[in-house]
């Protein structure tokens, strides 16, 4: 396979497709390019949108067509294939920052804590000692606001979903779906095994990045008692 | 001064042209079904066209306006009336104090927009007026309009100008407006895994007419008819997905993607309906059908130039109106 790819996403988007595979190498290609063009916006450009193997960007055509003179996919693919370009060049691919996601993995927060041992035939300390013990890569928001899509969970600890979804998670719950692990941001219904709590706000929309993880990030999960979890929730969600 | 909402409505919620800028993070652009009317209502009583708009679903509200009021209403024909005498949509409507907007029955189209000049008095939650309505953010408290909420609008310093408005029975050329008709033909262009789909399947989403489900909302047309397949079984990567985009889970059902749609999603997209005709879409009421009309990404592009030039035309029209 090439390089990239660049394919049109209707008429106001472009995708360029760094690899077919979910894999470190290909985000961090994404995530280099994703950064570059963060740091280098042109007109018309909209936003951006980095996943797994892609970054989407969305265009304006009226703007990049400078009011009807020019084609406007020819422009913003030329645009973007001279910023891959240069991108490539500038090689400024910043280490991932690593985010610590303190976790209260007690038996009302991760009421499928003990399923997901049985399952896993581990004991509760050894799922929390594997889970935690890991760093993630936060491969792209998604799904819902703040969602992060995590790569790179220990093969031992995949547990099957629930039969039965529950109709209310409580946001900052941290649960495993097959060979994923994930954090609610918000209250959502959903089918994950629920193995503890994150005290801190993962989607805030009065922050300036309302996203408390991005994509390229590491994630780092911190066992904490119950106590620490109501201080530092306390702290999170202010007086 | 105000809009008194004494009945809400089916689904009245305050819109913009979308949040943008924070789908990397996971947050929806939201904002009109229906853009395009939402910035000709903004433009026909002189606001800037991003301004924050009522959009007004299928049944609409009552609602009684504290103060004199420049309006102007677009979009769908729900039988708009203030103080029970009917009432003209695509043009500046000056309302006295008091009055009382209502709807009747709807007549074309699924979604109405009632712009007031000024605009709304409300908070933007990351650069938007638009209402998330799942993660209760943004519009009106984040969620869709009750009976008793008072939205606040704000003074507009051009009462002045607003008078001859409604002196003048100016109204803007119909022939910039998208042609509204019930069971439209949707102009799209191939999707990304258009070609991954089987012979019979690609034949089909140009041939076949398509009903939009009653379940189909603002995040997406769920469409009954020809179930479609891909020529293989394909386990596709995640990846954005935008206003527009067709994709077609593995039961063969297609869903197209609508203003709520999420940032990602995993199912091969067939076709992506063309920017032009989102106006046109978002106007569909469910129980009607469509059918697809396939373009190229150049013809795409040069309507929605065309779409944008005419809004250039309305809103130097709209100037010379008001200073006329």
């Amino acid at each position: 396979m090439r390089l990239f790819q660049l394919y049109p996403l209707g008429d106001a988007a472009v995708t360029v497709q760094f690899g077919d595979s979910i894999d470190e190498d290909t985000h961090a290609k994404v995530r280099t390019f994703s950064a570059y063009l963060e740091r280098h916006p042109f007109p018309g450009l909209v936003e951006q949108v980095p996943a797994f193997s892609t970054v989407t960007i969305y265009y304006d055509p009226w703007v990049l067509s400078e009011q009807g003179l020019y084609n406007p996919y020819t422009r913003v693919t030329e645009q973007l294939q001279n910023m891959l370009k240069l991108a490539k060049k500038s090689q400024k691919t910043a280490s991932p920052r690593v985010v610590e996601i303190p976790v209260c993995y007690n038996g009302s927060f991760g009421p499928d804590l003990e399923y997901v041992a049985r399952h896993t035939k581990l004991t509760p300390q050894e799922v929390i000692a594997s889970h935690s013990r890991g760093k993630y890569l936060v491969y792209m928001i998604g799904f819902a606001p703040g969602f992060p899509y995590l790569g790179g969970m220990s093969k031992k600890l995949a547990t099957p979903r629930k039969q039965h979804p529950r109709a209310n998670i409580p946001a900052g719950t941290v649960g495993i779906a097959g060979n994923q692990t994930g954090i609610y941001p918000i209250e959502t219904p959903g089918g994950w095994q629920l193995i503890g709590r994150t005290p801190l706000r993962l989607f805030d929309p009065d922050r300036e990045q309302p996203s408390l993880l991005q994509a390229g990030d590491l994630v780092k999960f911190v066992p904490i008692s119950e106590e620490e979890f109501w201080q530092r929730k306390e702290k999170a969600h202010g007086a | 001064m105000g809009l008194e909402i004494l009945k809400p409505g089916l689904l009245t919620t305050i819109q913009d042209t979308g949040r943008h800028g924070f789908q990397k993070e996971g947050i929806i652009v939201s904002g009109a079904m229906d853009t395009f009317a939402l910035r000709v209502a903004n433009l026909l009583v002189g606001n800037a066209p991003h301004e924050a708009a009522l959009e007004i679903t299928l049944t609409g509200p009552s609602i009684r306006f504290t103060q004199d009021q420049l309006i102007a209403l677009s979009g769908a024909d729900l039988s708009p009336t203030i103080n029970g005498e009917s009432v003209a949509m695509w043009r500046p409507v000056h309302v006295k104090k008091d009055s009382i907007l209502e709807f009747k029955a709807p007549k074309a189209g699924c979604r109405s927009y009632l712009a007031v000049a000024g605009g709304l008095d409300l908070p933007q939650v990351m650069g938007s007026y638009a209402t998330f309505l799942r993660a209760f953010i943004g519009g009106f408290q984040g969620r869709a309009l009750q009976a008793g909420d008072f939205i606040p609008c704000r003074t507009c310093d051009e009462q002045g100008i607003a008078q001859s408005f409604s002196s003048s029975n100016w109204t803007p050329d119909p022939q910039l407006y998208p042609n509204y008709q019930p069971n439209p033909c949707i102009r799209a262009i191939k999707g990304p895994e258009f070609e991954l789909f089987s012979e019979t399947s690609s034949t089909q989403i140009w041939s076949e007419r398509f009903q939009v489900s009653m379940q189909s909302d603002r995040m997406g047309y769920c469409l009954q008819g020809v179930s479609l397949y891909l020529e293989e079984p394909t386990e596709l990567i995640s990846s954005a997905v935008t206003f527009g985009t067709v994709q077609v889970p593995p039961e063969g059902k297609p869903i197209i993607l609508m203003a709520d749609h999420q940032t990602t999603g995993g199912y091969p997209r067939i076709l992506q309906v063309i920017s032009a005709d989102l106006p046109i879409l978002a106007q569909v009421v469910p129980g009607q059908t469509i059918s697809f009309e396939e373009v190229t990404l150049e013809e795409a592009q040069q309507l929605y130039i065309r779409q944008e030039q005419h809004l250039v035309q309305l809103a130097r029209a709209v100037h010379l109106k008001k200073n006329a």
